[in-house]
């Protein structure tokens, strides 16, 4: 029996992999067809009815609030990505081009240390630091620049969207520095040497190569921004809350779990739709330059 | 001679890749034999079949008289030197040459020690038993590797490309120091490689391999001088090739060669079977000669132009043409004393003798 | 030069917040706010006094170590099958694997608890955390174990049969200790992860909470905000000292096994 098994290389991969797939296909696939099935049945105050309806769907498309707060996280997403990706990209520049190599596993080590410790602690403090009596307000006051407290800085949508953009962080420089580090610096000799100024290499040269890992980093902050609820909770106020909350509001307060299976479908839906959309789109731009 | 290895109806499948065609074969012992090939071709696969990291989907691998079907690489008494070398970086150079006598329960601490020095001595590593391994140069991880697997006296030291990681000179040197290895020794090597002049310097016998089959199996002169088809004289040295028409097959072999003209030739200077018409010639381009003014021979000649003259110090490379063949000759000149380089366009005479021809199906 | 500058003035940003921490931890004043008032210590001493909040650590640590252990050892053969196999659908079972690494974490919690909770009517419980963090900290254990393994010859545990020793002790004697850096490195991160996890666990957290969310119970009372910033100054520190172990036995590893340093894990 055992010698079956592992009688080809392919069956002693499948082997040493099955662990950790039977255990994706448990938690993760069969968890997602049961909201996916959950979705399309409704509750009935402490029961699940179990036939076959489109409501849970029907009620998001009509009722105007989920549209809004979908709409609202999609642009928070998007934003957070599109200022994520524009202020990471020089640092992970900086560090493969500019750091010396032994330094740079050093400066890796500093910018993710912080992505490390506790994510609720962190932007509860940028509360801290947002806040009325925060320090970005005692600050400028004691400057001199302001004379009242800023208020657009905290509970609302900036607010949000610059604490997620600070939590994602090194999630964005970690792909586009590993891009940049596989470019072969003899391309950029080659292309210098062939005519072109440093700045037009880079956006001839260095910018096409780094594509993989930009890319990489838009997937990996727009994704899972749209699933966090502790930013908009702790930092949105009233009017900064995201789609996320009314799934957690569906599930652990409202107890109507298919309603928010079905508005998490929706939403994971419009990611993956406006991920690969993006994908798509780089690719052909990727393509019409070459 | 006995027979140490032998190979019958060996087959290898991957899925409906047939890596391995119908090998038959028998190693000697003390012998030192080589699987040559292109890559691809299956000398890598074969000789993981014979140390047991293969299984064989049809065929039968006997070692010292023993049916190897199920036997493991651990269990096998062949011993392997990885083209990696897989020298294992966390242990020392001592540690690794010891790590396959850890099984062995007859052998105290200090024989595995005197072991131990005796194999580094012998590869010519005395005192670098303490050495980590990763801080190793490339010859000396060959060394490691050979002595780590010559500890436990196998019947077989198979060795996977063993050289090519080498730069030129590291490498000539350690093809001389295996050979004198392996008349130390006295057992059988087995060595592949892609490299034709390695084999032919090192081997006592060697197997060209083409896609999964063996093209020919002789010893390095044979193989040289009497390739018993196209592919083998294309992969062994170079050789010129000439359409020919074979017209009598007897004791001897008339064959008209175009550009040389008819000519005879000896029996064993054709494959057996060869049959009336078409066929090919090879002639290699050291038994072609120029003949400079003044020079006389008692050979055949024929009138050619210089095409292009490739000079590489101690030998100019020829191509010459002659009436009625497209291609060019390729001929091989040593720079003697005295001896011009002939310019591209010169009008020459070439030299050949019957007796170098080889004649292919 | 003013690329030397922007990097630093990132990094600032990236540490203003934790920087903050230890500030208000040590402040003798209940409101988290400038100015800052005297010195004291009295929080640090409040958090020993909080029962509810030592079973919460306890629960937390239970977790997260049960996880670090189960997503290494996950982790282990996915790195191993990727780097030393062929196998079909190899991309596709890697990407599934890898997927939690990309998906929203509510995605996770909300699927986890319909199956749990409405399918197969059980109730939560440490468990139901240790099921999920298990799936989300396996993809960062493959990848940081992709490190250890790819840099593995894959003659070497070959080499080792070869030279007389089983499949597994092949492993045992070559493999593990060349990997046992990237071993504990995802330990440490595993655990790190699991112990700061709060989107998940308070989906499905039972009757004893962890600490995040105990944390997050904390944040509602303005009162107990200083202890929060104690615990959290510690739970940092600790942090740093995992990660810059895992960091600096990453790097052991590599010079082990005579790589160069390629950088990050990631």
């Amino acid at each position: 029996m055992w010698e079956k098994l592992t009688a080809t290389e392919g069956r002693r991969g499948l082997l040493m992999i099955s662990p950790p797939l039977i255990y994706a296909i448990l938690m993760l696939a069969i968890p997602i067809g049961a909201i996916v099935l959950f979705s399309f049945w409704t509750q009935n105050f402490m029961d699940v009815d179990t036939t076959f309806t489109l409501n849970n769907y029907r009620e998001i498309i009509e009722k105007p609030i989920y549209f809004a707060l979908l709409q609202r996280s999609l642009f928070v997403s998007g934003t957070v990505t599109f200022v994520t990706v524009i202020l990471a990209f020089p640092v992970a520049y900086f560090v493969s081009f500019h750091v010396p190599a032994h330094r740079k596993s050093l400066w890796l080590f500093l910018i993710t240390i912080p992505f490390w410790t506790s994510y609720l602690i962190r932007v509860f403090l940028w509360k801290v630091i947002l806040g009325y009596n925060g320090v970005v307000n005692t600050g400028l006051i004691n400057v001199g620049l302001i004379d009242e407290p800023l208020t657009f800085i905290l509970y609302n949508v900036n607010a949000v969207i610059i604490t997620l953009a600070h939590a994602f962080a090194p999630f964005a420089i970690l792909p586009i520095f590993v891009a940049l580090e596989k470019i072969d610096r003899s391309l950029l000799e080659a292309s210098e040497d062939l005519g072109e100024s440093k700045l037009s290499t880079f956006f001839r040269v260095t910018l096409p190569l780094s594509m993989p890992g930009l890319v990489a980093a838009v997937l990996i902050v727009f994704i899972p921004t749209i699933g966090d609820y502790v930013t908009p909770e702790l930092m949105g106020g009233a009017g900064g809350k995201l789609i996320a909350n009314m799934i957690q509001t569906q599930f652990l307060a409202l107890n109507n779990a298919p309603l928010g299976a079905a508005l998490a479908i929706v939403a994971m839906l419009c990611v993956a739709a406006i991920s690969l959309l993006f994908v798509f789109l780089n690719r052909r731009w990727l393509r019409g330059r070459s | 001679m006995t027979a140490l290895i032998s190979l019958t109806g060996v087959n290898k499948y991957y899925g409906d890749y047939h890596a391995l065609r119908d090998i038959n074969l028998t190693i000697n012992e003390g012998e030192f034999f080589s699987l040559l090939g292109p890559s691809g071709c299956g000398k890598t696969t074969l000789l993981r079949t014979i140390a047991g990291f293969e299984g064989v989907s049809e065929g039968v691998v006997v070692i010292g008289g023993k049916d190897m079907q199920g036997v493991p690489a651990n269990m096998r008494p062949t011993n392997m030197v990885f083209q990696s070398y897989a020298i294992f970086p966390h242990l020392t150079v001592a540690e690794n040459v010891a790590f396959g006598l850890r099984k062995k329960k007859d052998m105290d601490k200090a024989a595995k020690d005197l072991a131990v020095d005796e194999a580094l001595t012998m590869v010519g590593l005395k005192g670098f038993g303490d050495r980590q391994a990763h801080a190793l140069s490339g010859g000396q991880r060959q060394r490691v590797a050979l002595a780590r697997a010559l500890i436990l006296k196998p019947k077989v030291l198979l060795l996977d490309e063993p050289l090519s990681a080498l730069d030129k000179k590291m490498r000539e040197q350690m093809q001389v120091e295996l050979m004198r290895l392996q008349r130390h020794v006295g057992i059988t090597f087995i060595l592949v490689t892609h490299d034709q002049e390695e084999a032919l310097v090192m081997s006592d016998r060697i197997a060209v391999m083409f896609e999964g089959e063996i093209g020919q199996l002789a010893d390095p002169e044979t193989l040289y001088r009497r390739p018993n088809g196209r592919r083998v004289a294309e992969f062994i040295g170079k050789m010129n090739f000439l359409k020919a028409n074979v017209t009598n097959v007897g004791d001897t072999i008339d064959v008209n060669v175009d550009g040389l003209g008819p000519c005879t030739i000896a029996a064993e200077q054709a494959p057996s079977g060869i049959n009336l018409g078409e066929a090919a010639v090879g002639i290699r381009p050291e038994t072609l000669a120029i003949l400079f003014d003044g020079q006389t021979t008692d050979r055949e000649t024929i009138a050619g132009t210089v095409d292009e003259v490739v000079y590489y110090g101690d030998m100019t490379y020829y191509d010459v043409r002659i009436d009625g063949v497209a291609e060019t000759l390729n001929i091989a000149m040593k720079n003697l004393i005295g001896r011009p380089v002939l310019d591209v366009g010169a009008q020459t005479t070439v030299v050949w003798d019957a007796r170098s021809l080889v004649l292919l199906p | 030069m003013s690329l030397r500058i922007y990097a630093i003035a990132y990094l600032i940003f990236l540490y203003a917040p934790i920087v903050l921490l230890p500030l208000f931890a040590f402040n003798d004043g209940t409101i988290i706010a400038f100015p800052l008032s005297g010195f004291t210590t009295k929080w640090f001493t409040a958090l020993t006094d909080t029962k509810a909040l030592h079973n919460a650590v306890q629960n937390s640590l239970f977790i997260a170590a049960l996880t670090s252990v189960l997503s290494t050892i996950l982790g282990v053969c996915a790195a191993r099958a990727g780097a030393m196999y062929n196998f079909p659908l190899k991309r596709g079972i890697i990407g599934l694997v890898m997927l939690p690494l990309v998906l929203p974490e509510i995605i996770v919690a909300v699927s986890l608890l319909v199956v749990v909770v409405q399918m197969l009517h059980m109730s939560l419980s440490n468990w139901t955390v240790i099921a999920a963090h298990v799936l989300i900290c396996t993809p960062f254990s493959i990848a940081i174990l992709n490190g250890a393994f790819q840099n593995l010859d894959p003659s070497m545990e070959e080499a080792a049969m070869d030279l007389g020793e089983s499949r597994w002790s092949a492993f045992r004697l070559v493999t593990l200790p060349l990997v046992m850096p990237g071993i504990i490195s995802s330990l440490l991160i595993a655990f790190t992860i699991s112990l700061d996890e709060f989107i998940i666990a308070f989906f499905l957290t039972g009757a004893n909470p962890t600490m995040p969310v105990y944390i997050w119970g904390l944040l509602r009372f303005p009162g107990s905000l200083p202890i929060v910033m104690a615990l959290g100054t510690i739970l940092v520190g600790l942090s740093i000292i995992l990660l810059t172990i895992a960091e600096i036995l990453r790097r052991r590893g590599m010079a082990r096994a005579g790589v160069k340093d390629k950088g990050s894990f990631l």
